[in-house]
């Protein structure tokens, strides 16, 4: 909490920096706002900025850099034999210095060596805490004094804190882009350090998928095979069930309220459609796990097949039902952009309502159509709570929906839920998984919305 | 020309028509009914997912509780007569609901079976009956009649929910128990009470003493950091693109750029905030903090795109009279734009929050999932959210987490509509057409 306090000081000594400005200018003015460059306010805001950004910048560098600056300290006051530990064990034991230093719970005994890293440790972080405040105190106040020692009447204010302002507008638009370049990254890291401990053909490949692979070495475990194919076959096979259920259905209520509903009811059921769209994740793999998963498992055994209670099919159409909304609106924008004249051509010609909507409106709208659903099925691959509530673990490699099937998106979620190792293949292969999972959905993304922007270019 | 000028022939195509209107007709009238079946089969789902969730949540806000008559025993309570509220709050109240049972079931008497016995009742029962002491303590030494919860077992029986016809072994309620829930039952000590613990706990193994408020508290805590992060760089980085930015390779790209974040699964984001916040960083793990900055990055394009239409939409007129006053380009958006786009903006911001609220995915991944009895104080303490919540019971084996489950869908859905209200009041209210 500590430094959110410091951020409150610092905010009140930026608007403390404000008024000052803006009253220096006043009085260096002589009372005669027309006598300055600029309207006071500006002078106000170029004291405040010049006391709140240098300090909280610097705040902000301190906290990312001073637990690794602390971390390498406490290092190198460790005994050299410790020092020497490969580097998990050295990481353990970093971690119980710390906590002992924050006063947690130790995972070993603790021993005078320990107890003085920690002591040392907590007196660092502490001074570390400390030094910070001064700084970005004694900062923010340098800041404002020589803001406010520079005004004069015939200073620029409203201009460099225009061009203070367009920066920072520029660095913000920037940070989506940085998001991107951070998940790419971070991605490809982590599996090129995959991909080095298993051979990528193999992943790619491989038929097996069983990660379970041994923590220490006299573990019984299963042998770690990496074969990822069975996890592209199942989400594949949801994908297409979800698609099964949702393209006619959306299709069809899209055609419906583009074309034939009256007013009225489009004002009364699109929005409740977008209800669909607006229910959690969460709650529609409660409800494929608890629903609709025992009535098809119910269904099936009375007609005498044999269905698994993690079966595809029931993740598939629950699946489905999520993504109606968005095949759904989607078609409705691009139907409704069909201009006019096509239509009245079709009717001058005699066709009936359904003729012309199969014969000339949806021809025309059917890049649109397309793009919606490519946009639809990329949420489908990359939906995550509704598999890993309903669909199954074991990675089978079957084309019967009845029988349990897994997913990417499951895995991810499995390999990294709980207790891990973070150097481990299994870990690992959680962020190739993840890799081959933006690559696809951007892929289909990217064409999608390119098929969508010619399409509107063309009717616009 | 040749072919079709024959008066014969023009006469048996006239004949044809009429049958091929009426073909052509009930095709139409076919298309229709699809679409109308489209439609219905939509909101036929819709319904049948809220009903289910109504049906089986509404019990989740009510508690079975049972009329216990107990001692207050001076002698457990408080042997010393101190009067101090610390002794009397650490006396076993637990074990005087087990002696009123032993005295009013006097034949059960196998060590088995008195396990059993006091397994009616809730092991927080005995919170039941100190709350009452603590509020009078003047009742020790007498023989109070204090409702105490039952356990989730007995809860679920007396909802309905586990069938008294099965036979013994398939039940989780065993026919002894039964009879004990009757004997109280006869003398009208069985009762469902306003479940208020479900409101004010955090999360317990146990279902009859869990609740959502510490979830409720951990989902504020993010959304608070989601929305200080990205409501500020979300709506600077639409003015900026949408007023300053100047046509070029460089802001296309950041334009495809945000197109496409939008709709990178969520789960990329955790993997992200895996990586980076706690890889590179070393943030907590489980920290609303954490959780927050992942959320937003995966809302700031929702923002992004919602505050840019809301800009686009202020017509250029006023701009231009701006300007032509002598504003600067800076003060033409901060007095005149972006005023008359706040509704908009903050109707898009509602709804990316709304967004955020009900994600789950990427929380999983950066440790939101642990099992957390505290209610979290700060941004920083590990906490869990309502989704994860949601996700966590539901994967439960106890039967009453079922309705806990179903309960907390209820809230959660609550809040939502609440926030999608709100955001259609605002765009109702403000929106202006020019």
């Amino acid at each position: 909490m500590n430094s959110f306090i410091l951020i409150a000081i610092l905010l009140v000594l930026s608007s403390i920096g404000y008024s000052f400005g803006q009253r220096r200018a006043r009085s260096l003015s002589g009372n005669q706002p027309s006598a300055l460059h600029s309207r006071p306010q500006y002078y106000g805001l170029y004291v405040a900025l010049w006391c709140g950004i240098p300090s909280l910048a610097l705040m902000a560098l301190w906290l990312i850099l001073e637990p690794q600056v602390a971390e390498w300290m406490l290092i190198s006051s460790l005994p050299a034999d410790i020092q020497a530990l490969p580097a998990d064990r050295l990481s353990l034991l970093l971690n119980d210095v710390k906590n002992l230093a924050s006063g947690n719970i130790v995972s070993r005994e603790v021993d005078a060596a320990l107890q003085s890293a920690a002591d040392g440790y907590a007196s660092v972080r502490q001074i570390g805490n400390a030094a910070m405040v001064v700084v970005a105190l004694a900062i923010g106040v340098l800041g404002l004094s020589f803001a406010r020692k520079r005004i004069t009447p015939g200073l620029r204010a409203r201009n460099l804190v225009e061009r203070t302002v367009s920066i920072v507008m520029i660095v913000a638009s920037t940070i989506a882009v940085l998001t991107t370049v951070g998940i790419v990254l971070s991605l490809l890291f982590e599996a090129l350090r995959f991909f080095s401990k298993v051979p990528w053909y193999e992943f790619l490949f491989g038929l097996t998928w069983s990660p379970q692979t041994a923590l220490r070495a006299d573990q019984v475990a299963g042998s770690g095979a990496f074969g990822a194919v069975p996890l592209f076959a199942g989400t594949l096979m949801i994908t297409f069930i979800a698609m099964c259920v949702a393209v006619p259905i959306g299709l069809f209520s899209a055609i419906y309220m583009s074309e034939y509903a009256p007013p009225k009811m489009r004002a009364i059921v699109k929005p409740m459609l977008e209800v669909l769209a607006g229910v959690p994740t969460v709650v529609y793999g409660f409800f494929a796990a608890l629903t609709v998963a025992p009535f098809i498992r119910r269904t099936g055994e009375s007609m005498g097949l044999d269905v698994s209670s993690e079966s595809a099919l029931a993740a598939g159409v629950v699946m489905g039902i999520m993504i109606i909304p968005f095949v759904s609106s989607l078609s409705d924008d691009v139907m409704n952009a069909v201009p006019r004249s096509l239509r009245d051509g079709a009717y001058a010609l005699g066709a009936t309502k359904s003729e012309t909507i199969k014969q000339v409106i949806f021809p025309a709208a059917l890049p649109g159509i397309v793009g919606s659903l490519l946009l639809a099925m990329s949420r489908a691959i990359g939906e995550t709570m509704i598999v890993v509530m309903a669909a199954g673990l074991a990675a089978n490699l079957t084309a019967d929906p009845l029988e349990a099937v897994t997913t990417v998106t499951v895995q991810i979620v499995t390999l990294l839920v709980g207790d891990q190792e973070f150097d481990s293949a299994k870990t690992l292969a959680a962020f190739a998984l993840g890799l081959v999972l933006f690559a696809i959905t951007l892929t289909l993304n990217v064409i999608a919305l390119n098929v969508v922007r010619r399409y509107r270019e063309k009717y616009d | 020309m040749t072919d079709s000028t024959a008066p014969a022939a023009a006469l048996r195509r006239a004949d044809l028509s009429e049958e091929r209107l009426k073909r052509r007709y009930a095709a139409e009238k076919r298309f229709r009914a699809y679409g109308l079946a489209a439609i219905f089969a939509a909101l036929a789902i819709l319904g049948i997912l809220i009903g289910t969730i109504v049906w089986n949540g509404h019990t989740a806000f009510v508690q079975t509780h049972i009329a216990m008559p107990v001692y207050l025993d001076p002698e457990i309570i408080d042997p010393q007569g101190s009067n101090d509220a610390t002794v009397i709050q650490r006396a076993d109240y637990q074990g005087l609901l087990k002696t009123s049972l032993r005295e009013r079931f006097p034949e059960v008497t196998g060590r088995r079976d008195r396990i059993k016995l006091y397994g009616i009742l809730s092991n927080g029962a005995g919170f039941d009956v100190r709350d009452r002491v603590l509020a009078d303590p003047s009742i020790i030494g007498t023989t109070q009649t204090i409702w105490v919860k039952s356990s989730d077992d007995i809860d679920s029986l007396v909802k309905g929910y586990i069938d008294r016809d099965l036979p013994e072994g398939d039940r989780r309620v065993k026919d002894n128990e039964i009879v004990w829930i009757d004997s109280f039952a006869a003398d009208g000590g069985v009762d469902t009470k306003f479940n208020t613990t479900f409101f004010t706990a955090g999360d317990s193994r146990e279902p009859e003493q869990a609740g959502i408020w510490g979830a409720v508290v951990g989902s504020f805590f993010t959304l608070l950091i989601t929305l200080v992060l990205t409501f500020p760089v979300g709506v600077l980085s639409a003015v900026y693109l949408e007023e300053f930015a100047p046509k070029n390779r460089w802001t296309d790209l950041i334009e495809v750029n945000i197109n496409n974040l939008a709709a990178v699964p969520s789960i990329i984001f955790g993997l992200l905030g895996l990586a980076v916040f706690l890889g590179v960083f070393g943030f907590p793990r489980s920290a609303p903090l954490v959780g927050g900055m992942v959320l937003a990055l995966m809302t700031l394009p929702t923002i992004i795109i919602a505050s840019r239409a809301a800009l686009k939409a202020v017509p250029p007129s006023i701009r231009e009279a701006a300007l032509g006053v002598g504003a600067s380009r800076l003060q033409v958006v901060t007095h005149h734009v972006l005023p008359l786009a706040m509704p908009g903006v903050l109707t898009g911001t509602i709804i990316g929050m709304a967004q955020a609220l009900g994600e789950t995915a990427p929380l999983l991944m950066i440790g939101m999932v642990a099992f957390i009895v505290d209610i979290p104080g700060g941004v920083t303490d590990p906490a869990t959210v309502l989704p994860v919540q949601i996700f966590l019971w539901a994967d439960a084996p106890e039967r009453a987490f079922v309705e806990k489950t179903n309960g907390a869908i209820m809230v959660l859905l609550g809040f939502l509509i609440l926030m999608n209200a709100l955001a259609v009041l605002l765009r109702k209210r403000f929106e202006r057409q020019w």
